[in-house]
Protein backbone atom coordinates (compact mmCIF):
# COMPACT_ATOMS: atom_id res chain seq x y z
CA UNK A 1 0.00 0.00 0.00
CA UNK A 2 2.68 2.68 0.87
CA UNK A 3 6.31 2.29 1.19
CA UNK A 4 8.86 4.12 2.44
CA UNK A 5 12.45 3.15 1.86
CA UNK A 6 15.55 4.95 3.07
CA UNK A 7 13.57 8.08 3.60
CA UNK A 8 14.73 11.67 4.91
CA UNK A 9 13.19 14.47 5.65
CA UNK A 10 14.90 17.70 5.93
CA UNK A 11 13.45 21.71 6.85
CA UNK A 12 14.96 24.97 7.05
CA UNK A 13 18.28 22.58 6.55
CA UNK A 14 17.45 20.58 9.54
CA UNK A 15 17.40 16.99 9.19
CA UNK A 16 13.85 15.96 11.42
CA UNK A 17 14.62 12.20 10.42
CA UNK A 18 16.21 9.55 8.44
CA UNK A 19 17.07 6.14 7.11
CA UNK A 20 12.86 5.51 7.38
CA UNK A 21 11.71 2.64 6.40
CA UNK A 22 8.29 1.60 6.86
CA UNK A 23 5.50 -0.88 5.26
CA UNK A 24 1.97 -0.18 5.23
CA UNK A 25 0.70 -3.78 4.26
CA UNK A 26 -2.68 -4.07 3.30
CA UNK A 27 -4.65 -5.08 6.45
CA UNK A 28 -2.15 -4.24 8.68
CA UNK A 29 -2.82 -2.17 11.82
CA UNK A 30 0.33 0.45 13.18
CA UNK A 31 0.80 2.79 15.84
CA UNK A 32 3.14 5.76 15.29
CA UNK A 33 4.59 7.30 18.61
CA UNK A 34 7.05 9.40 19.52
CA UNK A 35 7.85 12.54 21.34
CA UNK A 36 6.80 15.76 20.15
CA UNK A 37 8.13 17.60 17.65
CA UNK A 38 10.28 14.55 16.76
CA UNK A 39 8.71 14.41 13.22
CA UNK A 40 5.34 12.45 13.49
CA UNK A 41 2.90 14.78 11.50
CA UNK A 42 5.30 15.04 8.66
CA UNK A 43 6.02 11.19 8.27
CA UNK A 44 1.75 10.94 7.88
CA UNK A 45 1.84 13.92 5.50
CA UNK A 46 4.59 11.53 3.74
CA UNK A 47 2.89 8.99 3.78
CA UNK A 48 -0.39 10.64 2.48
CA UNK A 49 1.78 12.70 -0.14
CA UNK A 50 0.91 16.44 1.07
CA UNK A 51 5.26 16.38 1.81
CA UNK A 52 8.17 15.23 -0.64
CA UNK A 53 11.13 13.20 0.73
CA UNK A 54 14.09 15.41 0.85
CA UNK A 55 15.81 11.74 -0.05
CA UNK A 56 14.95 8.48 -0.49
CA UNK A 57 11.57 7.40 -2.02
CA UNK A 58 8.09 6.83 -0.62
CA UNK A 59 5.38 4.84 -3.21
CA UNK A 60 2.00 5.47 -2.77
CA UNK A 61 0.37 2.32 -3.97
CA UNK A 62 3.33 1.26 -5.92
CA UNK A 63 3.86 4.81 -7.77
CA UNK A 64 6.80 6.74 -6.81
CA UNK A 65 5.34 9.85 -4.93
CA UNK A 66 8.40 12.09 -6.46
CA UNK A 67 7.34 11.33 -10.30
CA UNK A 68 3.42 11.38 -9.68
CA UNK A 69 1.84 15.04 -10.73
CA UNK A 70 -0.30 17.16 -9.18
CA UNK A 71 -3.76 14.95 -10.63
CA UNK A 72 -1.96 11.61 -9.46
CA UNK A 73 -1.42 12.77 -6.26
CA UNK A 74 -4.80 14.03 -5.75
CA UNK A 75 -6.39 10.55 -6.91
CA UNK A 76 -4.27 8.73 -4.60
CA UNK A 77 -5.53 10.32 -1.44
CA UNK A 78 -8.97 9.47 -2.44
CA UNK A 79 -7.70 5.93 -1.71
CA UNK A 80 -6.04 7.67 1.77
CA UNK A 81 -8.79 8.25 4.27
CA UNK A 82 -7.07 11.10 6.98
CA UNK A 83 -8.29 12.10 10.26
CA UNK A 84 -6.56 14.96 11.67
CA UNK A 85 -6.38 15.72 15.02
CA UNK A 86 -7.73 19.19 14.68
CA UNK A 87 -10.73 17.35 12.06
CA UNK A 88 -10.22 20.15 9.35
CA UNK A 89 -13.71 20.88 8.54
CA UNK A 90 -15.53 23.57 5.90
CA UNK A 91 -17.31 25.58 8.83
CA UNK A 92 -19.65 27.09 6.16
CA UNK A 93 -21.12 23.54 5.51
CA UNK A 94 -23.21 21.32 7.41
CA UNK A 95 -22.05 17.97 8.93
CA UNK A 96 -24.00 15.95 5.95
CA UNK A 97 -21.88 18.25 3.45
CA UNK A 98 -18.27 18.09 4.94
CA UNK A 99 -18.52 14.54 5.51
CA UNK A 100 -19.43 14.31 1.76
CA UNK A 101 -16.94 16.02 0.94
CA UNK A 102 -14.63 13.49 -0.60
CA UNK A 103 -17.73 12.09 -2.66
CA UNK A 104 -18.24 15.66 -3.83
CA UNK A 105 -15.05 16.64 -5.24
CA UNK A 106 -14.66 13.07 -7.17
CA UNK A 107 -18.06 13.80 -8.68
CA UNK A 108 -19.68 10.91 -6.65
CA UNK A 109 -22.09 13.37 -4.85
CA UNK A 110 -24.29 10.46 -5.83
CA UNK A 111 -23.07 7.98 -3.96
CA UNK A 112 -23.20 10.14 -0.93
CA UNK A 113 -27.21 9.62 -0.39
CA UNK A 114 -26.43 6.63 -0.46
CA UNK A 115 -24.06 6.09 2.47
CA UNK A 116 -23.91 8.86 4.59
CA UNK A 117 -27.13 7.34 6.37
CA UNK A 118 -25.59 4.61 7.41
CA UNK A 119 -21.94 6.42 8.09
CA UNK A 120 -23.95 8.97 10.35
CA UNK A 121 -25.58 5.72 12.54
CA UNK A 122 -22.06 3.93 12.55
CA UNK A 123 -20.44 6.86 14.21
CA UNK A 124 -23.06 7.98 16.05
CA UNK A 125 -23.92 11.22 14.82
CA UNK A 126 -27.29 11.11 12.90
CA UNK A 127 -28.88 13.56 15.02
CA UNK A 128 -26.06 16.21 14.26
CA UNK A 129 -26.63 15.76 10.45
CA UNK A 130 -27.87 19.28 9.67
CA UNK A 131 -25.30 20.57 12.41
CA UNK A 132 -22.06 22.74 11.07
CA UNK A 133 -18.65 21.64 12.96
CA UNK A 134 -18.43 24.94 15.03
CA UNK A 135 -21.90 23.39 16.49
CA UNK A 136 -20.45 19.82 17.75
CA UNK A 137 -18.07 18.64 20.58
CA UNK A 138 -14.79 17.77 20.40
CA UNK A 139 -15.75 13.84 20.17
CA UNK A 140 -18.43 14.31 17.66
CA UNK A 141 -15.63 16.27 15.49
CA UNK A 142 -13.13 13.34 16.16
CA UNK A 143 -16.25 10.81 14.68
CA UNK A 144 -17.84 12.92 11.74
CA UNK A 145 -13.60 13.67 10.58
CA UNK A 146 -13.46 9.69 11.07
CA UNK A 147 -16.76 9.55 9.04
CA UNK A 148 -15.28 11.74 6.39
CA UNK A 149 -12.14 9.69 5.89
CA UNK A 150 -13.89 6.50 5.38
CA UNK A 151 -16.65 7.83 2.98
CA UNK A 152 -14.64 7.05 -0.23
CA UNK A 153 -14.18 3.27 1.60
CA UNK A 154 -9.75 4.26 1.07
CA UNK A 155 -7.73 1.35 1.46
CA UNK A 156 -5.82 3.50 4.03
CA UNK A 157 -6.82 5.36 7.22
CA UNK A 158 -4.51 7.32 8.46
CA UNK A 159 -5.02 8.95 11.98
CA UNK A 160 -2.91 11.90 13.32
CA UNK A 161 -3.96 12.21 17.11
CA UNK A 162 -7.41 11.56 16.79
CA UNK A 163 -7.77 10.69 20.79
CA UNK A 164 -5.76 14.18 21.67
CA UNK A 165 -9.26 16.11 22.22
CA UNK A 166 -11.40 13.16 23.81
CA UNK A 167 -11.74 12.00 26.98
CA UNK A 168 -10.90 8.30 27.60
CA UNK A 169 -14.22 7.10 26.68
CA UNK A 170 -14.55 8.81 23.42
CA UNK A 171 -10.76 7.28 22.73
CA UNK A 172 -12.95 3.75 23.52
CA UNK A 173 -15.42 4.72 20.70
CA UNK A 174 -13.01 5.78 18.05
CA UNK A 175 -10.47 3.03 18.77
CA UNK A 176 -13.47 0.49 18.35
CA UNK A 177 -14.39 2.21 14.93
CA UNK A 178 -10.63 2.60 14.00
CA UNK A 179 -10.71 -1.47 14.75
CA UNK A 180 -13.71 -2.52 13.08
CA UNK A 181 -12.10 -0.57 10.01
CA UNK A 182 -9.42 -2.76 10.17
CA UNK A 183 -11.02 -5.90 10.22
CA UNK A 184 -12.84 -5.25 7.02
CA UNK A 185 -9.57 -5.35 5.85
CA UNK A 186 -8.06 -1.47 5.77
CA UNK A 187 -4.73 -0.59 6.66
CA UNK A 188 -4.50 1.89 9.63
CA UNK A 189 -1.65 4.28 10.74
CA UNK A 190 -2.20 5.80 13.89
CA UNK A 191 0.02 8.74 15.42
CA UNK A 192 -0.83 8.79 18.97
CA UNK A 193 0.59 9.83 22.16
CA UNK A 194 -1.92 7.92 24.11
CA UNK A 195 0.01 4.44 25.06
CA UNK A 196 -3.11 3.58 27.04
CA UNK A 197 -4.97 3.62 23.59
CA UNK A 198 -2.18 1.40 21.94
CA UNK A 199 -2.40 -1.08 25.07
CA UNK A 200 -6.25 -1.08 24.17
CA UNK A 201 -5.96 -1.91 20.58
CA UNK A 202 -3.34 -4.85 21.22
CA UNK A 203 -5.80 -6.59 23.17
CA UNK A 204 -8.55 -6.46 20.16
CA UNK A 205 -5.61 -6.17 16.79
CA UNK A 206 -2.84 -7.19 16.13
CA UNK A 207 -0.57 -4.12 15.90
CA UNK A 208 2.78 -3.03 15.11
CA UNK A 209 4.31 0.32 17.48
CA UNK A 210 6.99 1.91 15.53
CA UNK A 211 8.48 4.65 17.71
CA UNK A 212 10.16 7.80 15.80
CA UNK A 213 13.12 9.10 18.35
CA UNK A 214 16.39 10.70 17.63
CA UNK A 215 15.65 11.33 13.98
CA UNK A 216 15.21 7.28 13.41
CA UNK A 217 12.03 5.38 12.62
CA UNK A 218 12.26 1.94 15.07
CA UNK A 219 10.20 -0.90 16.38
CA UNK A 220 8.72 -0.26 20.15
CA UNK A 221 10.65 -1.77 22.58
CA UNK A 222 9.38 -3.45 26.11
CA UNK A 223 7.83 -0.13 27.63
CA UNK A 224 4.71 -1.24 25.80
CA UNK B 1 2.79 24.79 -20.57
CA UNK B 2 0.48 22.55 -22.50
CA UNK B 3 -2.54 23.43 -23.36
CA UNK B 4 -5.16 20.90 -22.43
CA UNK B 5 -8.80 22.12 -24.12
CA UNK B 6 -10.41 19.67 -21.67
CA UNK B 7 -9.68 21.29 -18.98
CA UNK B 8 -10.48 24.63 -20.20
CA UNK B 9 -13.96 23.10 -21.00
CA UNK B 10 -14.42 21.91 -17.30
CA UNK B 11 -13.74 25.40 -16.11
CA UNK B 12 -15.86 27.31 -18.06
CA UNK B 13 -18.52 24.23 -17.46
CA UNK B 14 -18.52 24.96 -13.88
CA UNK B 15 -19.36 23.31 -10.53
CA UNK B 16 -22.20 24.42 -8.05
CA UNK B 17 -21.08 21.85 -5.69
CA UNK B 18 -17.19 23.35 -6.02
CA UNK B 19 -18.82 26.74 -5.79
CA UNK B 20 -20.72 25.87 -2.81
CA UNK B 21 -17.09 24.38 -0.82
CA UNK B 22 -15.89 27.70 -1.18
CA UNK B 23 -17.54 30.08 1.01
CA UNK B 24 -18.70 34.04 -0.51
CA UNK B 25 -15.65 36.71 0.03
CA UNK B 26 -17.89 39.45 0.35
CA UNK B 27 -15.25 42.06 -0.54
CA UNK B 28 -13.48 40.20 -3.43
CA UNK B 29 -17.05 39.94 -4.65
CA UNK B 30 -18.19 43.57 -4.36
CA UNK B 31 -14.47 44.48 -5.68
CA UNK B 32 -14.82 42.28 -9.05
CA UNK B 33 -18.15 43.65 -9.65
CA UNK B 34 -17.38 47.39 -9.19
CA UNK B 35 -14.14 46.85 -10.85
CA UNK B 36 -15.79 45.21 -13.97
CA UNK B 37 -18.52 47.69 -13.64
CA UNK B 38 -16.06 50.94 -13.83
CA UNK B 39 -13.95 49.62 -16.19
CA UNK B 40 -17.10 48.60 -19.04
CA UNK B 41 -18.32 52.16 -18.14
CA UNK B 42 -14.90 53.66 -19.35
CA UNK B 43 -14.69 51.24 -22.42
CA UNK B 44 -17.95 52.38 -23.43
CA UNK B 45 -16.51 55.92 -23.64
CA UNK B 46 -13.04 55.17 -25.06
CA UNK B 47 -15.50 53.28 -27.86
CA UNK B 48 -17.74 55.76 -28.29
CA UNK B 49 -14.49 57.92 -28.73
CA UNK B 50 -12.91 56.19 -31.22
CA UNK B 51 -15.76 55.92 -33.29
CA UNK B 52 -16.26 59.53 -33.12
CA UNK B 53 -12.99 60.67 -34.29
CA UNK B 54 -12.99 57.58 -36.79
CA UNK B 55 -16.16 59.33 -38.08
CA UNK B 56 -14.85 62.45 -37.92
CA UNK B 57 -11.24 61.82 -40.48
CA UNK B 58 -13.34 59.77 -42.65
CA UNK B 59 -15.26 62.86 -43.43
CA UNK B 60 -12.76 65.26 -43.22
CA UNK B 61 -10.52 62.64 -45.14
CA UNK B 62 -13.68 62.48 -47.91
CA UNK B 63 -15.64 65.21 -48.20
CA UNK B 64 -12.42 67.50 -47.70
CA UNK B 65 -10.28 65.96 -50.17
CA UNK B 66 -11.82 66.61 -53.45
CA UNK B 67 -12.83 70.08 -52.31
CA UNK B 68 -11.04 73.57 -52.18
CA UNK B 69 -12.28 76.97 -51.88
CA UNK B 70 -11.12 80.28 -53.79
CA UNK B 71 -11.92 83.40 -51.77
CA UNK B 72 -12.35 86.40 -53.60
CA UNK B 73 -11.55 89.50 -51.88
CA UNK B 74 -12.40 92.67 -53.81
CA UNK B 75 -13.96 96.09 -53.94
CA UNK B 76 -17.82 96.03 -53.55
CA UNK B 77 -18.03 97.34 -57.42
CA UNK B 78 -15.37 94.72 -58.91
CA UNK B 79 -16.57 91.84 -57.03
CA UNK B 80 -18.86 90.54 -59.56
CA UNK B 81 -16.53 90.81 -62.70
CA UNK B 82 -13.90 89.18 -60.44
CA UNK B 83 -15.94 86.09 -59.26
CA UNK B 84 -17.10 85.62 -63.23
CA UNK B 85 -13.79 86.04 -64.32
CA UNK B 86 -12.24 83.32 -61.70
CA UNK B 87 -15.09 81.03 -62.65
CA UNK B 88 -13.87 81.54 -66.23
CA UNK B 89 -10.82 80.43 -65.48
CA UNK B 90 -12.11 77.22 -63.22
CA UNK B 91 -14.30 76.16 -66.25
CA UNK B 92 -11.28 75.82 -68.67
CA UNK B 93 -9.08 74.72 -65.86
CA UNK B 94 -7.74 70.78 -65.77
CA UNK B 95 -8.83 68.75 -62.73
CA UNK B 96 -12.10 70.75 -61.67
CA UNK B 97 -15.22 68.82 -62.06
CA UNK B 98 -17.34 71.95 -60.56
CA UNK B 99 -17.05 75.22 -59.77
CA UNK B 100 -20.07 77.74 -58.08
CA UNK B 101 -20.17 80.84 -55.89
CA UNK B 102 -22.23 79.93 -52.71
CA UNK B 103 -24.99 81.96 -52.15
CA UNK B 104 -25.98 84.72 -49.42
CA UNK B 105 -27.80 82.01 -47.72
CA UNK B 106 -24.89 79.90 -47.96
CA UNK B 107 -21.94 81.93 -46.45
CA UNK B 108 -24.90 83.44 -44.15
CA UNK B 109 -25.09 79.97 -42.67
CA UNK B 110 -21.68 79.62 -42.70
CA UNK B 111 -21.20 82.73 -40.38
CA UNK B 112 -23.63 81.84 -38.14
CA UNK B 113 -22.06 79.76 -35.75
CA UNK B 114 -20.21 82.85 -34.53
CA UNK B 115 -22.55 85.67 -35.82
CA UNK B 116 -25.99 84.33 -35.07
CA UNK B 117 -29.21 83.97 -37.35
CA UNK B 118 -29.81 87.03 -40.27
CA UNK B 119 -26.40 88.21 -40.62
CA UNK B 120 -27.10 90.94 -43.53
CA UNK B 121 -24.17 88.93 -45.64
CA UNK B 122 -25.26 91.42 -48.75
CA UNK B 123 -23.99 94.71 -46.63
CA UNK B 124 -20.75 92.89 -45.46
CA UNK B 125 -17.47 93.66 -47.27
CA UNK B 126 -16.88 89.68 -46.64
CA UNK B 127 -15.30 87.65 -49.18
CA UNK B 128 -17.48 86.10 -51.87
CA UNK B 129 -16.98 82.48 -51.64
CA UNK B 130 -16.34 79.08 -54.61
CA UNK B 131 -16.30 75.87 -53.53
CA UNK B 132 -14.13 74.15 -56.06
CA UNK B 133 -15.04 70.35 -56.99
CA UNK B 134 -11.87 68.43 -58.04
CA UNK B 135 -12.91 65.63 -60.36
CA UNK B 136 -11.30 61.75 -60.17
CA UNK B 137 -7.77 63.23 -61.28
CA UNK B 138 -7.56 66.66 -59.32
CA UNK B 139 -6.19 70.06 -60.53
CA UNK B 140 -2.76 71.54 -59.95
CA UNK B 141 -2.87 73.79 -57.32
CA UNK B 142 0.61 75.88 -58.47
CA UNK B 143 -0.41 76.03 -61.67
CA UNK B 144 -4.22 77.50 -61.06
CA UNK B 145 -2.47 79.61 -58.45
CA UNK B 146 -0.22 81.27 -60.95
CA UNK B 147 -3.03 81.60 -63.72
CA UNK B 148 -5.75 83.07 -60.63
CA UNK B 149 -2.88 85.71 -59.74
CA UNK B 150 -2.27 86.53 -63.08
CA UNK B 151 -6.17 86.72 -64.21
CA UNK B 152 -7.90 87.43 -60.98
CA UNK B 153 -5.64 89.21 -58.88
CA UNK B 154 -7.89 89.29 -55.61
CA UNK B 155 -8.84 85.62 -55.40
CA UNK B 156 -7.39 83.40 -53.13
CA UNK B 157 -6.94 79.86 -53.28
CA UNK B 158 -7.43 77.48 -50.41
CA UNK B 159 -6.98 73.52 -51.16
CA UNK B 160 -7.88 72.79 -47.61
CA UNK B 161 -4.28 70.45 -47.42
CA UNK B 162 -2.86 72.70 -44.99
CA UNK B 163 -5.06 72.04 -41.88
CA UNK B 164 -7.21 69.28 -43.16
CA UNK B 165 -4.05 66.96 -43.00
CA UNK B 166 -2.90 67.54 -39.47
CA UNK B 167 -6.77 67.84 -38.81
CA UNK B 168 -6.96 64.36 -40.25
CA UNK B 169 -3.48 62.76 -38.79
CA UNK B 170 -4.91 64.28 -35.38
CA UNK B 171 -8.52 62.06 -35.58
CA UNK B 172 -6.48 59.50 -36.70
CA UNK B 173 -4.47 59.06 -33.61
CA UNK B 174 -7.42 60.07 -30.92
CA UNK B 175 -9.45 57.13 -33.05
CA UNK B 176 -6.15 54.82 -32.02
CA UNK B 177 -5.94 56.02 -28.41
CA UNK B 178 -8.98 55.34 -27.82
CA UNK B 179 -8.50 51.59 -29.02
CA UNK B 180 -5.46 51.81 -27.03
CA UNK B 181 -7.79 53.52 -23.64
CA UNK B 182 -9.81 49.95 -24.17
CA UNK B 183 -7.07 47.68 -24.66
CA UNK B 184 -5.33 49.71 -21.48
CA UNK B 185 -8.99 49.25 -19.39
CA UNK B 186 -8.50 45.55 -19.97
CA UNK B 187 -5.43 44.83 -18.92
CA UNK B 188 -6.51 47.00 -15.93
CA UNK B 189 -9.93 44.86 -15.07
CA UNK B 190 -7.41 41.17 -15.69
CA UNK B 191 -4.85 42.85 -12.98
CA UNK B 192 -7.61 44.38 -10.67
CA UNK B 193 -9.45 40.46 -10.68
CA UNK B 194 -5.98 38.84 -10.48
CA UNK B 195 -5.65 40.70 -7.15
CA UNK B 196 -9.23 39.73 -5.96
CA UNK B 197 -8.94 36.07 -6.63
CA UNK B 198 -5.31 36.10 -5.19
CA UNK B 199 -7.26 37.46 -1.84
CA UNK B 200 -10.14 35.10 -2.02
CA UNK B 201 -7.34 32.50 -2.35
CA UNK B 202 -5.59 33.68 0.19
CA UNK B 203 -8.67 34.43 1.78
CA UNK B 204 -9.28 30.26 1.46
CA UNK B 205 -6.26 28.94 2.04
CA UNK B 206 -7.97 26.75 4.66
CA UNK B 207 -11.08 25.65 2.92
CA UNK B 208 -8.27 24.62 0.03
CA UNK B 209 -6.19 22.64 2.30
CA UNK B 210 -9.37 20.72 3.42
CA UNK B 211 -10.46 20.44 -0.35
CA UNK B 212 -7.12 18.96 -1.34
CA UNK B 213 -7.10 16.80 2.06
CA UNK B 214 -9.64 14.95 0.36
CA UNK B 215 -8.29 14.29 -2.98
CA UNK B 216 -9.65 17.33 -4.90
CA UNK B 217 -7.83 18.51 -7.89
CA UNK B 218 -6.33 21.48 -8.50
CA UNK B 219 -8.73 22.01 -11.81
CA UNK B 220 -11.61 21.18 -9.31
CA UNK B 221 -10.99 23.98 -6.47
CA UNK B 222 -9.79 26.20 -9.68
CA UNK B 223 -13.31 26.13 -11.32
CA UNK B 224 -14.87 26.85 -8.20
CA UNK B 225 -12.62 30.34 -8.04
CA UNK B 226 -12.88 31.22 -12.02
CA UNK B 227 -16.29 30.48 -12.14
CA UNK B 228 -17.42 33.28 -9.73
CA UNK B 229 -15.16 35.30 -10.52
CA UNK B 230 -16.02 35.09 -14.29
CA UNK B 231 -19.91 35.33 -13.35
CA UNK B 232 -18.83 38.40 -11.53
CA UNK B 233 -17.19 40.35 -13.91
CA UNK B 234 -20.16 39.60 -16.55
CA UNK B 235 -22.31 40.99 -14.24
CA UNK B 236 -20.14 43.95 -13.50
CA UNK B 237 -19.48 44.65 -16.94
CA UNK B 238 -23.15 44.28 -18.32
CA UNK B 239 -24.46 46.88 -15.72
CA UNK B 240 -21.42 49.08 -16.81
CA UNK B 241 -21.59 48.75 -20.18
CA UNK B 242 -25.11 49.33 -20.38
CA UNK B 243 -25.10 52.34 -17.82
CA UNK B 244 -22.05 53.63 -20.27
CA UNK B 245 -24.37 53.15 -23.41
CA UNK B 246 -27.41 55.26 -21.38
CA UNK B 247 -24.93 58.05 -20.81
CA UNK B 248 -23.67 58.35 -24.26
CA UNK B 249 -27.29 58.39 -25.31
CA UNK B 250 -27.64 61.17 -23.24
CA UNK B 251 -24.96 63.31 -24.65
CA UNK B 252 -25.97 66.60 -27.08
CA UNK B 253 -26.48 65.20 -30.82
CA UNK B 254 -24.20 67.01 -33.28
CA UNK B 255 -26.85 68.38 -35.21
CA UNK B 256 -27.76 70.54 -31.77
CA UNK B 257 -24.77 71.21 -30.88
CA UNK B 258 -23.78 73.03 -34.09
CA UNK B 259 -22.60 71.20 -36.56
CA UNK B 260 -18.62 71.61 -36.47
CA UNK B 261 -17.96 68.33 -33.94
CA UNK B 262 -19.31 64.83 -34.99
CA UNK B 263 -21.08 63.81 -32.00
CA UNK B 264 -19.75 62.01 -29.27
CA UNK B 265 -21.76 58.78 -29.69
CA UNK B 266 -22.23 55.98 -31.59
CA UNK B 267 -24.55 55.95 -34.84
CA UNK B 268 -26.17 53.23 -36.73
CA UNK B 269 -24.63 49.43 -36.09
CA UNK B 270 -21.79 50.81 -34.10
CA UNK B 271 -24.62 50.94 -30.99
CA UNK B 272 -24.23 46.80 -30.97
CA UNK B 273 -20.00 47.19 -30.35
CA UNK B 274 -20.84 48.05 -26.51
CA UNK B 275 -22.43 44.85 -26.19
CA UNK B 276 -19.12 42.77 -26.79
CA UNK B 277 -17.77 44.28 -23.55
CA UNK B 278 -19.35 42.73 -21.16
CA UNK B 279 -18.39 39.19 -22.54
CA UNK B 280 -14.94 40.41 -22.96
CA UNK B 281 -14.43 41.65 -19.73
CA UNK B 282 -15.71 37.76 -18.59
CA UNK B 283 -13.07 35.97 -20.97
CA UNK B 284 -10.67 38.77 -18.86
CA UNK B 285 -12.06 37.13 -15.93
CA UNK B 286 -11.89 33.69 -16.81
CA UNK B 287 -7.81 33.85 -17.92
CA UNK B 288 -6.88 35.93 -15.26
CA UNK B 289 -8.59 34.09 -12.46
CA UNK B 290 -7.49 30.72 -13.97
CA UNK B 291 -3.69 31.90 -14.33
CA UNK B 292 -3.68 33.47 -10.45
CA UNK B 293 -5.73 29.96 -8.95
CA UNK B 294 -3.61 27.58 -10.53
CA UNK B 295 -0.63 29.58 -9.90
CA UNK B 296 -1.94 29.81 -6.21
CA UNK B 297 -1.83 26.57 -5.58
CA UNK B 298 0.67 25.66 -7.25
CA UNK B 299 3.03 27.38 -4.78
CA UNK B 300 0.58 26.27 -2.21
CA UNK B 301 1.29 23.12 -2.25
Amino acid sequence: MIDLDNVAYSYGGAELFSQVRLSLAAGSFHFLTGPSGAGKTTLLKLCYGELQATSGQVRLFGEDAAMMDRDAVAMSRRRIGVVHQDCQFLDHLPLTENIALPLTVSGREADAEANLGDLLGWVGLRNQAAQFPPQLSGGERQRAALARAVIMSPHVIIADEPTGNVDWEMSQRLLTLLVELNRMGKTVLIATHDMNLIRAAKSQVTTRVLRLKDRRLMQAGGEL
Amino acid sequence: MKFDISRVVELIAGDPQADRAVPPTGFTARLTLFTAGAMAFLAVFAMALSFATGRLADRWSSELARTSTLRISAPADQADAQVRAALAVLETTPGVAAARALTPDEQRALLEPWFGPDLPVEDLPIPQLIEIIEDGTGYDPTGLRARLQAEVPAAVLDDHTRWREPLIAAANRLRSLGWVAIVLIGASTGAMITLAAQAALAANAQVIRVMRLVGARDIYIARAFVRRFTLRALAGAAIGTFAGMFAVWLLPSADVAGGFLTGLGFQGVHWLWPLVIPPLAAVVAFFATRAAALRTLREQS
